[in-house]
């Protein structure tokens, strides 16, 4: 086997014959090819990542670890991550997307919290299209079909649809767990001597090679991948779940580890690695589905539900007990040792010695990079074509395209409630849970750009960053920490390379002026066919605290009476929004980025607010602008409203544009004048009071409730 | 009052059963494994919850249904004492036919997770004595197989029985019945009980309604309430 069949470069080749004094075996060439593929390595963009901030005062666990975890105050962690789940899902969408949430889950149990919350970030092509409508169908089955049965509820999300994602759907899998401080588990704390126990289901030929199929395009070969899709069974990962927390309860875990890409090899040599040891696996020991499995096989599997857990010998015993208890599968598969050496025995035979270095400490990439030839094409606008002549018909298109109507068919096919603490959930702007056993709420929002990415990938990347962390403030939380999801083409064109690293350094910078910091992540990459390739999709994940429940500011609670008001930034501006977008059939024009001293006055604006409580209710604005800001917030609320904002420029950007630190707010009468003093540095304007029936924009438009709430729903 | 709420292997909701019951009433609950063969301190109260019993496999609740713990199960109810099935727990509760009918998938062929209204049909039980007749409440309904199903003539007897105690509803009117129930159930089924009036079961989640600040409502406090009202008329407490 020569080193191009395992994905190496001749250069990287080279590096490992220098590096081993010798010419690898091939098991060995195998298992450096995986762990120095794209996938498991992150070897494009690790420069990149390096230049986010990843530190900050709630940060307990940075980038490094299978999530990241931050303070939530009272002795309780929150870890969480998001993962993408692409390929996967656009070759089998049911069980691509299942396997997703369970791959997930399972980074969160390995961090010793117990899974408490999902969300999923789904990218679907052109929702007209039978061929969508038959992968989406697929996908969301998939995701309630594993989240529904192990328990974790679905509290949120966020779904997109673009033509750019017709043969290349983008699935990207949140989850998150409270841990107990003194319960946190840790991947780097093996030491010579402790065992290595499987736990979990045995290893079969499913997944296979996984990780290289995803550090490639999509061709017509993906269509025989098959054999690389796994198989979920969340059954399986309930028990797993269940008999790692009580393992944890009784501090019976040296060390764990998921297993995600590369199965058996990443988790063994990471731990091994990150831990300071060396480990010796013998094959034989390994619990197969099937009987004649290969040692590589062996060692790429990725068959679901298992863990690698690092155990001290006086507590095999238990952890054997505990295992039975559950009727889990468990083996000793190895020992940990002090020589820094990965070393893979069959029947006694030694077949494999790597240093764990070696699969650990992986090569960089840097590609050059090129600025786009037809950017200045992409951020060219035509104002003129963008006039609006009948604004009540272009709200109603905002609200019921499919990227503005209600997701509602999908959220209710996944169960939001099991646990018993979502307080807000799917169908609201931020998801609201409790912090368990005290007064506190965790707020998460999700968010992605891929139009704003696509015109002008630094700003894009930095107003989806902005946009996540407005909505937590406005709940009145605070940012503890986030995570992201970087759905990317191919780094090997210069071209696409700087849509890459511009959309990070508009990330880094944005996290950075705002002090969010980035505890954890994953890299899509390649995510393009002969056909197309998709839009820049960094998706972002963001983690905040409330500590009274009670303080909290939601949407969809506007009464009778109250007044409007837009607080902060006037406008923004219809570059790459919804509505140009709606106009012109693909995403043209600039955004505009934060401004980053307008959004920490907005900051300490809305989080004063809400501590306050000077407002009912409250919503960002967001895709479709202030007028399908307002439309959702009259919808939800079930109440109508009269505008009198007069337009500055044109009828259109007051109506539609999109970006900057703004919301609107529903106050009532007498909490008006503190209001108003709350946010006169900011700024804020009174646009119109809620009553009636009517959606009334004076001298606009005037539409009954009852057309908004048809639109939303999806009709026409 | 000593509640026990039965923990299969899949089960997902035993502990916000056990939360909800404990700050309602204010009292313990033990979780049981379904390997015991016994119930460790003679419960008043034994509670199967929602969740995916085995991974739900085969028929939901099949597999449950056939687990070593169910003959106490079975003891503890033919003894006259208290048995309740939520969502996956009615379904264990029809497979091992301590209740008639079956649970048949939804029309919609989806699983559905949304908040819910019923109808109290009945309060000739031990379960919603303390609830009035005719009420409409909301709990949160989340299952793929929620349709209730009896032959016609046992559905009638069952009807004219009295023993169908909650019927999906609509809120504004009152109205209940089958154009109501969002899984397609006969005659708008949502929870039965057993001719003595000691074992109930029923699609939706009481325990979701019963935290306040959450999203599921309210509702399921008082039927907590009128199970322990009822135990304190015996004199117990």
């Amino acid at each position: 086997m020569g080193f191009r069949e395992v994905g190496l470069s001749e250069s990287e080749y080279k590096r490992i014959i220098e590096l081993l004094g010798r010419e690898p075996n091939e098991l060995e060439l195998e298992l450096i090819g995986v762990m120095w593929s794209e996938h498991c390595s992150y070897k494009s963009t690790r420069p990149l990542l390096r230049t986010f901030p990843s530190k900050g005062k709630y940060v307990l666990q940075g980038q490094g670890e299978n999530a990241g975890v931050v303070d939530m105050g009272e002795g309780w962690g929150f870890a969480f991550k998001v993962e993408s789940h692409n390929h996967p899902s656009a070759v089998a969408p049911f069980q691509g997307a299942a396997t997703g949430v369970g791959g997930i889950i399972r980074d969160i149990i390995a961090m010793g919290a117990r899974p408490s919350v999902s969300m999923d970030g789904l990218f679907f092509g052109d929702a007209e299209l039978r061929k969508t409508q038959n992968l989406a169908k697929g996908i969301v089955e998939g995701i309630g079909a594993y989240g529904n049965a192990v328990g974790v509820p679905i509290v949120g999300g966020k779904t997109f649809y673009s033509p750019c994602y017709n043969d290349n759907p983008l699935v990207n899998a949140f989850s998150a767990g409270f841990v107990r401080l003194d319960k946190m588990a840790s991947s780097q704390t093996a030491k010579a001597g402790d065992y290595a126990v499987l736990l979990g289901s045995k290893t079969g030929r499913d997944g296979i090679a996984g990780a290289s199929f995803a550090s490639r395009e999509l061709d017509e070969d993906s269509k025989a991948s098959k054999p690389q899709i796994q198989i979920g069974d969340p059954f399986e990962e309930k028990l797993l779940i269940e008999c790692c927390m009580d393992l944890l309860d009784k501090k019976l875990i040296a060390s764990m580890q998921d297993m995600g890409a590369a199965g058996i090899l990443s988790s063994s040599s990471e731990i091994a690695h990150k831990s300071g040891c060396g480990i010796d696996i013998e094959v034989e020991k390994i619990p197969l589905r099937e009987a004649d499995m290969l040692p590589w096989e062996i060692f790429l599997s990725e068959s679901q539900e298992r863990m690698l857990l690092i155990v001290e010998e006086e507590k095999l015993k238990a952890v054997f007990d505990m295992a039975s208890h559950y009727g889990l599968d468990c083996a000793i598969v190895g020992t940990m040792t002090d020589n820094k050496l990965y070393r893979v025995y069959k029947n006694g035979a030694l077949e494999a010695e790597l240093p764990t270095s070696i699969l650990g400490d992986t090569p960089e990439i840097f590609w050059p990079s090129e600025e786009p030839k037809d950017l200045p094409a992409r951020q060219a606008l035509d104002p003129a074509a963008l006039a609006c002549c009948d604004p009540a018909k272009a709200l109603l298109e905002m609200l019921s395209c499919p990227n503005g109507r209600s997701k509602k068919a999908i959220w209710e096919q996944y169960d939001s409630m099991v646990q018993l603490h979502t307080i807000a959930g799917p169908g609201e702007p931020a998801a609201i849970v409790e912090v368990p056993e005290t007064r506190r709420a965790c707020v998460l929002t999700m968010e992605a750009e891929p139009y704003k990415c696509w015109t002008d990938p630094y700003t894009g990347a930095a107003e989806a960053m902005a946009l996540s962390l407005r909505g937590l403030w406005l709940t009145g939380a605070e940012a503890l920490g986030m995570t992201n999801c970087l759905n990317f083409a191919s780094p090997e064109s210069p071209e696409k390379f700087f849509e890459l690293k511009e959309c990070l350094r508009g990330l880094a910078d944005t996290c950075r002026a705002l002090e969010c910091p980035v505890v954890s992540g994953n890299v899509s990459l390649y995510n393009e066919t002969a056909n197309d390739r998709i839009y820049p999709t960094p998706l972002v994940v963001t983690a905040g605290l409330v500590v009274d429940r009670d303080k909290v500011i939601r949407a969809g609670r506007a009464e009778e009476g109250d007044i409007l008001y837009l607080a902060g930034a006037a406008e923004g501006s219809l570059g790459a929004s919804r509505y140009q977008q709606s106009k012109d059939g693909k995403p043209l024009g600039k955004s505009v980025a934060p401004n980053y001293a307008a959004e920490k006055k907005f900051r300490e604006a809305a989080l004063s607010t809400a501590h306050r409580q000077l407002a009912k209710s409250g919503r960002v604005v967001a895709g479709g602008g202030l007028a399908a800001t307002l439309a959702n917030e009259a919808v939800a609320s079930s109440i109508g409203m009269t505008l009198t904002l007069a337009p500055e420029s044109s009828v259109e950007a007051l109506l539609f544009s999109e970006g900057g630190a703004r919301a609107v707010y529903a106050v009532s009468p007498e909490k008006s004048a503190e209001f108003e003093k709350e946010w006169k540095e900011a700024g804020c304007v009174k646009i119109g009071t809620a009553g009636g029936s009517d959606f009334n924009w004076r001298g606009i438009m005037t539409l009954p409730l009852a057309k908004l709430e048809k639109a939303f729903a999806g009709e026409k | 009052m000593k509640t026990a709420v039965v923990v299969f292997p899949g089960s997902n909701c035993d502990r916000d059963v056990q939360r909800a019951v404990s700050e309602t009433l204010k009292c313990s609950v033990d979780m049981v494994w379904h390997e015991e063969r016994d119930f460790p301190s003679a419960p008043d109260l034994v509670i199967l919850p929602g969740g995916f019993s085995y991974g739900d496999y085969l028929r939901s609740g099949a597999m449950a249904a056939r687990s070593p713990i169910i003959g106490a199960v079975r003891k503890h109810a033919a003894e006259g004492r208290l048995l309740l099935g939520i969502c996956n727990g009615f379904q264990v509760l029809t497979e091992t036919k301590l209740l008639p009918g079956a649970l048949l998938a939804n029309t919609t062929t989806t699983f559905i997770c949304r908040k819910c209204h019923i109808r109290v049909e009945s309060t000739d039980n031990r379960f919603t004595s303390g609830l009035k007749k005719g009420e409409v409440v909301q709990y949160p309904i989340a299952h793929h197989e929620g349709l209730y199903f009896l032959p016609p003539a046992e559905l009638k007897a069952l009807e004219e029985a009295g023993r169908v105690v909650f019927r999906y509803a609509d809120p504004e009117t009152g109205e209940a019945g089958a154009e109501y129930a969002p899984n397609g159930s006969l005659n708008g089924i949502a929870g039965i009980c057993n001719e003595a009036g000691n074992i109930l079961g029923l699609m939706p989640h009481p325990e979701r309604a019963t935290v306040a600040h959450l999203n599921g409502g309210s509702d399921g406090g008082a039927f907590w309430l009128s199970i322990a009202d009822d135990f304190a008329k015996r004199g117990i407490l």
